[in-house]
């Protein structure tokens, strides 16, 4: 029978929770990494036993961990994180010019097909790439060079948080970067423009035709349709079915359009899942009711997903990189909270359990499917 | 033999115990311990001072002797106690923060 590996990164660690296809009992492994925050936690669908964890501390910095066993020994693997060339400067809070400056890696994102080849999204925002399972990491410049300097740090820092490695075109990656928006490469990371067409933000951005300033959330996309792409937006969720060249609203009737994850059905490319979120200034569930929405026509239609889910005085976050699906043949759909609750779905979302319910608060949920 | 204690998740990063001895050639300054001891723990580069700047990470402070060293430059030297080992030369993490 197949097993299901959850990564889960917290605030205060990192931690591994496996079962079997049945996904109804848990074993919990951790925590690893004790004290240290873990923003993101990720296997190589190449070997999935190598596994890639950002580890980091105000006091002391970044570390990168490296697994090579599933996750029952780790190695530190290298740390340094430089600019390339001139580090130059974005826009600052107060309309000058800042000079870049790593702050943390927010993602770790491992090739489909060489367990060696790594890419890494930091703060202040730029992408690293690794060929050698992370003992050396260099930038792919480009990015900045696509109006970088117009680029703004959001509530959340100027974060690469989001890296989409296309499965059916190589050289095609797109990035999400909060506040400045969504950009693609066609040539394996050369170069790289922004592609925000359609998305609105008057209430951030008084230019309607800016080209980056969006405060985009998350990414999603299917692996058997790569052009389609799903986004939740600081506001709006949205939708793209020509590789992000142009944009359109699927909110519709969403209770909140704010939310931070996306995911897509692992079996379905039409049915999305999204957690509203009330905004701007709670950032809790509407009416106290932890509420996953899914939607089987692509958007717009959306229904609540309720069983299992507490439905009164919940007052959790779900962050961005916190949602998650399996690829078991009913799909599994996992989701971690900032009160420490990681809930798992083995029905596709109709009926949900906690996983476990006191963890610290959750930074990123991952999902491996064994063989 | 120059003593350094270092602070807990650095020891955990370090798969080492409080107290970790390095030696130093020449005279023993605070650039220089650092050197050795990042040379001794690779995976402690970056995590006391930037990669690039050198410049010490802002919540991390050095004693030794009883007094604060934690703003002086690279190549101060160190009191005759800590290179000999009387003393150990003190990495601490500041208490901030939850």
């Amino acid at each position: 029978m197949s097993t299901v590996r959850v990564l889960v990164g917290t605030r205060k660690g990192a931690f591994i929770l496996t079962s079997d296809g049945k996904r109804e009992r848990w074993e919990v492994s951790g925590p690893h990494f004790a004290g240290w925050e873990i923003y993101h936690f990720s296997g190589s669908p190449a070997d999935p036993n190598r596994l890639y964890a950002s580890q980091s501390t105000g006091w002391f910095g970044q570390q990168i961990q490296r697994s090579d066993d599933g996750g029952k020994t780790w190695s530190p693997v290298d740390n340094k994180f430089v600019y390339d060339g001139v580090v130059g400067t974005h826009q600052w809070y107060d309309g000058t010019q800042h000079p870049w400056e790593f702050k943390r890696v927010w993602r770790l994102e491992p090739s489909p097909t060489d367990p060696d080849m790594v890419y890494a999204g930091v703060e202040d925002a730029a992408l690293f790439r690794s060929g050698d399972g992370g003992q050396t990491w260099q930038e792919l410049p480009g990015l900045r060079s696509a109006k970088g300097h117009l680029w703004q740090p959001g509530a959340g820092g100027m974060c690469l948080h989001t890296i989409i490695l296309d499965p059916s075109n190589p050289h095609r990656i797109i990035v999400a970067i909060s506040a400045a928006g969504v950009f693609r490469t066609d040539d394996g990371g050369q170069t790289w423009r922004p592609i925000n067409h359609g998305l609105k933000s008057p209430y951030e951005l008084p230019d309607p035709d800016a080209e980056v300033g969006h405060c985009v959330h998350n990414l999603a996309m299917h692996p058997s349709r790569p052009g389609v792409l799903f986004m939740q937006k600081h506001w709006d969720v949205m939708r793209s079915d020509d590789g992000g060249e142009m944009w359109r609203e699927i909110s519709g009737n969403l209770p909140s359009d704010f939310g931070f994850p996306i995911a897509v059905h692992a079996h379905e490319p039409e049915t999305v899942y999204v957690i509203p979120i009330k905004s701007d200034s709670e950032h809790f569930p509407p009416d106290g009711k932890l509420r996953v929405y899914r939607s089987r026509t692509g958007g717009n239609e959306w229904e609540a997903l309720t069983r299992g889910l507490p439905q009164g005085d919940c007052y959790v976050n779900v962050l961005r990189s916190a949602m998650a699906v399996d690829s078991l043949e009913s799909c599994g759909i996992y989701f971690g909270t900032t009160g420490g609750q990681v809930y798992a779905s083995a029905d596709s979302g109709d009926s949900w359990a906690p996983i476990v319910r006191d963890l610290p608060a959750v930074l990123s949920v991952e999902v491996q499917t064994l063989p | 033999m120059i003593r350094v204690v270092l602070p807990y998740h650095l020891r955990t990063l370090a798969h080492a115990g409080k107290e970790v001895e390095v030696q130093v050639e020449g005279p023993a300054t605070l650039g220089s311990i650092l050197d050795a001891l990042e040379a001794r723990y690779p995976m402690l580069r970056g995590t006391i001072r930037d990669h690039v700047t050198q410049q010490r990470r802002p919540f991390v402070r050095f004693f030794a002797c009883e007094q604060d060293w934690s703003h002086e430059p690279a190549d101060t030297p160190l009191p005759e106690a800590v290179a000999t080992g009387a003393e150990p030369f003190r990495v601490v993490g500041a208490m901030a923060g939850g």
